[in-house]
């Protein structure tokens, strides 16, 4: 275990911020726009690689931005769990910018320069809530994604997109500030420090349960990207951004910042052993329990099909969620593994879902009657991201869920194998039949059986490679698990 | 020119030159920006150079033409007196940039009027936080608040009705605060600050000492427009000359605010204040706490930019009455950095502000719609204030919310930490529906058809670089605090 100092985490987290400059610059050349965002993009991904082997080793990296509170300087810090997560938003960002190209030049969407230029900085942002070596960092970072996505989310302009934008800050900046914010202090006060410690920077400092609980319970709720209910509301309103925003930022880098930041809270801050001590999992796994069955259920009614997507989302947010308040190895581990495994998965269901919008300019999946046919590989790709969220083997969704359910044996909590049992019939109850009407049913449109084709490349290829990687995933899942190992069991 | 004499050069400055820009102003416009922006950022250099020297060989009183104290008038150059006058320069400066273009829209012909006040009212704020004298310190007072008065008075409209409000108000503070000094002199015999200080801790006042602290008080709540004493303050700031508001709501209650707490503590004590009179103190920051709750409630009422960007004065204005009362050294110092990132923070909303009324003639919400397609950078920049206010990090508002609300915390005081969460809150509803209005536009419109329109220059240029400073600033707080503000703190934090 030796920490080195080095600038390289701080040149991961700003390289997209700064690759936003020339993609401003080039607001009139589209073609260098999209190179200077893929070379950001590229640029990123090599460095969080070249962090990765002494990570692997036991090692990580360090670098202090600046001094700001006495005992709390901005940090960052690679561990393992923080490039668990940077390793996978940095890989798919580099996916979403292709998509992004495709869908939003066939699209001829307006403002594509500021589209870029947001996006950008919020994955950037995404990073720094990764290697955030303490609380405050990681808040920082977590704001400044709040942020840079209203103008992603509200990017048509239009007035739904005003209700939903207005909708996203308030549930998003409104819990932050008014619940995170305050816990925050609230152990500032208690442990004058806020780092990430395994076992948890309170452990040993003498908090009452009671105290305990209330911290837990408005960081639960204080970071509400992760859509745990009752502040969900914001997801299915935000879904009213173009696809690749949605299935980027809403199915991979924002959700898993909420839920990762939760994580970190409860393996760093408060501490597993704590909570179990104190008897406090039950909280976290009754709210991500009661999330996971409703957000399915409401799955199953919603016939626009990002918004099935979105309360898909919802409901698999509290998977990670549900692992961590298990407090049990395999129920953390599962929790922690279901961030990349879902990420793989949730993005090629958005890739194809917006594929399906540009080729054949269909939301409703009643219209899509058929369409698999004249689609076939967007098809087979949101059937493999459909397995892989069941959880079914041959794919990567198999490995997070079995460490779940593991962990729920383990613990001897019936209730909760329970619930993950269920839901994992809704997920394949909801998912399922759109394949299924895809390929086999007859037309809803006499028009599909001519002139639609495939989406253009620069959407087809990102979907089959997450596709590919998803199926990849469950042969080859070692380097993330390893990474979740050490980020549990230093 | 002797380092000894720097702060001197740093006050005469702006007021000699108030002279020259009354007599050449009329001749020609060129002298007025000269002398202003000359002397401006002449004060601006020396002030930094002084607070270096106060940082490395300490603090040290002055006696103004050798009169020995406590008979001659003293002067204090200290490190919270130092960063005061950093901050009133360096605001006054960026602030004159961007003034003396509205000016010249708003008041054709006036400029060397205007500039005169304007001049001797900052000279008026930079002897105000030097003076170590409790009637020196009404005599500085009255200076700056007639400046006000007639500056405020030079807008359009009802502006005189408001001035004449403020006057109204601003005499009766002062009178108050003149009758709690006349106390003092009947009790102590002298006026000079540190004379009293160590005078009244022999002394068995009671009553009369009591109320010569309640009479200070209530006089410099009324000038700080500290919640229900505010009244005067939404219209005089709103209905004033672009330019007189920039100067005045950064810098106007800020400073009162550095008042009260040098008679707080440069007259009275910690132990006087808060040990003997703990249900005064608690108090006062619940009143504090009622203050940001209510005057954040009105700001949401408001349609008008600048009439909402007042009342988060007065809100602001009760952050820092009840960091200073909390009667500890977090919350204090959040109240004194406060008063740094509150002033820079108003002065970046109002150059925005002033740039956007220079280019849309108006600032009320529906002539907002599309402005960010308008004026991008200014937007821009205006955002990065709103964010300070709200208290996003890295800004600089975050961390002195993060010091006032731990202080809160510490304290016990959980109405006062309520307050500032609820207050945070109202400024992210009240900033992002503004972002919100300029980010939309009009029905029909669309942002193809929409030309860019940027303010001049003069008045991005300052808009910009405060923008700038309110994260360099956030980002440095920790050495800034250190460095400056732990050693600001009054004896006893």
């Amino acid at each position: 275990m030796s920490i080195q100092t080095s600038i390289w985490p701080l040149v991961a987290v700003l390289v997209s911020l700064l690759g936003a400059i020339p993609i401003m610059l080039s607001d009139r050349n589209p073609n260098l726009r999209e190179s200077w965002t893929l070379v950001a993009a590229l640029t990123k991904i090599a460095i969080v690689l070249s962090l990765l082997p002494h990570v692997l080793a036991g090692g990580g990296w360090e670098f202090v931005i600046a001094q700001v509170v006495p005992g709390v300087p901005l940090v960052l810090r690679v561990d393992a769990m923080g490039m668990f997560f940077a390793l996978v938003a940095s890989i798919l960002w580099f996916f979403t910018s292709l998509y992004s190209i495709g869908y939003m030049r066939t699209l001829g969407e307006h403002a594509q320069t500021r589209y870029f230029a947001s996006f950008a900085v919020a994955i950037s942002a995404t990073l720094g809530v990764a290697f955030a070596g303490n609380l405050l960092t990681m808040y920082l970072f977590y704001e400044v994604l709040s942020l840079s996505t209203y103008p992603l989310v509200t990017h048509e302009q239009n007035a739904e997109a005003r209700k939903s934008g207005r909708k996203y800050l308030t549930y998003i900046l409104g819990t932050s500030i008014g619940l995170a914010l305050p816990a925050m202090l609230i152990v500032y006060s208690i442990t004058g420090n806020l780092d990430f410690q395994d076992g948890g920077v309170m452990a040993g400092s003498g908090a009452s349960p009671e105290l305990l609980a209330l911290v837990l319970v408005l960081f639960l709720f204080g970071f509400a990207k992760s859509g745990v209910m009752p502040f969900h509301g914001w997801l299915p309103a935000a879904m009213v951004a173009p696809t690749p925003v949605s299935s980027f930022l809403h199915g991979v880098a924002v959700v898993k910042a909420g839920a990762f930041s939760i994580l970190r809270v409860i393996f760093h801050i408060l501490g597993p052993e704590q909570l179990a001590t104190a008897n406090l999992g039950w909280i976290v796994c009754t709210v991500a329990a009661v999330t996971i069955l409703i957000a399915s259920l409401v799955a199953l009614t919603q016939d626009n099909l990002k918004r099935r997507l979105a309360y898909s989302t919802i409901g698999q947010l509290s998977y990670m969620i549900l692992g961590a308040g298990m407090l049990s190895a395999a129920g953390m581990t599962g929790g922690l593994l279901h961030i990349a495994m879902h990420a793989f998965g949730k993005i090629t269901l958005f890739f194809c879902a917006g594929a399906i919008y540009v080729a054949a300019g269909k939301k409703y999946i009643s219209q899509m009657d058929g369409l698999g046919r004249r689609m076939p590989i967007t098809y087979l790709a949101f059937m493999l991201g459909s397995i892989s969220i069941i959880g079914m083997p041959p794919l990567g969704g198999f490995i997070s869920k079995w460490n779940l359910v593991l962990g729920a044996v383990n613990s001897d909590q019936m209730i909760l194998l329970l619930v993950l049992l269920i839901s994992s019939l809704l997920n394949a109850a909801y998912f399922l039949p759109i394949v299924y009407r895809g390929f086999f049913a007859k037309a809803a449109d006499p028009v599909y059986e001519e002139g639609i084709k495939e989406a253009p490349l620069f959407c087809l290829v990102p979907l089959s490679v997450t596709a590919s990687a998803s199926l990849a995933l469950f042969f080859y899942p070692d380097i993330f698990v390893t990474l979740a190992q050490l980020a549990l069991f230093p | 020119m002797s380092a000894s004499n720097l702060h001197m050069y740093v006050m005469a400055a702006p007021l000699l030159s108030a002279f020259f820009v009354n007599l050449l102003g009329r001749m020609s416009k060129a002298w007025v920006s000269g002398l202003t922006l000359g002397s401006l950022a002449f004060s601006s250099v020396a002030s930094l150079l002084l607070l270096g020297k106060v940082m490395s060989s300490g603090g040290f009183s002055y006696t103004v033409g050798n009169w020995v104290p406590p008979f001659g008038i003293e002067l204090i150059v200290d490190h919270l007196s130092a960063l005061m006058l950093v901050l009133i320069s360096v605001v006054a400066l960026f602030a004159s940039i961007s003034a003396l273009k509205s000016v010249e829209r708003e008041l054709p012909g006036r400029e060397h009027l205007f500039f005169t006040l304007y001049l001797i009212l900052i000279a008026g704020l930079m002897g105000l936080v030097l003076t170590g004298d409790a009637f020196n310190l009404y005599v500085l007072l009255e200076i700056t608040s007639i400046t006000t008065y007639g500056l405020i008075a030079m807008g359009r409209g009802r502006a005189p009705l408001a001035s004449f409000n403020y006057i109204i108000m601003g005499s009766i503070g002062a009178c108050f605060y003149l009758l709690g000094v006349g106390y003092l002199y009947l009790m102590t015999g002298t006026l000079n600050m540190a004379d009293i200080a160590s005078i009244l801790p022999q002394m068995d006042g009671g009553a009369a000492i009591a109320t010569a602290l309640a009479f200070m008080l209530v006089g410099l709540w009324i000038k700080m427009a500290l919640f229900p004493l505010h009244g005067w303050l939404p219209n005089a700031y709103s209905l004033a000359p672009t330019g007189a508001g920039l100067i005045v709501a950064p810098l106007m209650t800020k400073v009162t605010i550095y008042l009260m707490l040098r008679v707080m503590f440069s007259i009275f004590s910690p132990d006087y204040l808060f040990i003997a009179n703990p249900l005064v103190q608690s108090g006062i920051v619940w009143v504090a706490a009622l203050a940001i709750v209510c005057a954040s409630s009105l700001a949401l009422a408001q349609r008008n930019l600048k009439r909402m960007l007042t009342y988060i004065i007065v809100a602001e204005v009760g952050y820092m009455v009840g960091g200073a009362w909390l009667a500890n050294s977090i919350g204090m110092t959040g109240a004194v950095l406060h008063i740094v990132n509150d002033a820079l923070m108003t002065l970046c909303l109002f150059l925005a502000a002033a740039a956007i009324l220079y280019r849309t003639g108006s600032l009320d919400f529906i002539h907002l719609q599309g402005i960010f397609r308008k004026m991008p950078i200014t937007m821009a920049a205006f955002t990065v204030g709103a964010f300070a206010m709200i208290g996003v990090p890295p800004t600089a508002g975050f961390f002195s919310k993060w010091y006032l609300i731990l202080g809160g915390i510490e304290a016990g005081q959980w109405a006062y930490v309520i307050a500032l969460l609820f207050s945070s809150l109202v400024n992210a509803v009240l900033f992002f529906r503004i972002i919100e209005i300029g980010y939309f536009f009009k029905e029909g419109e669309h942002h193809d058809h929409t030309p860019r329109n940027e303010a001049p220059l003069a008045m991005q240029v300052p808009l910009v670089i405060t923008a700038v400073a309110l994260i360099v600033i956030g980002l440095g707080s920790g050495p800034l605090v250190e460095h400056i503000i732990k050693l600001a703190l009054p004896a006893g934090f």
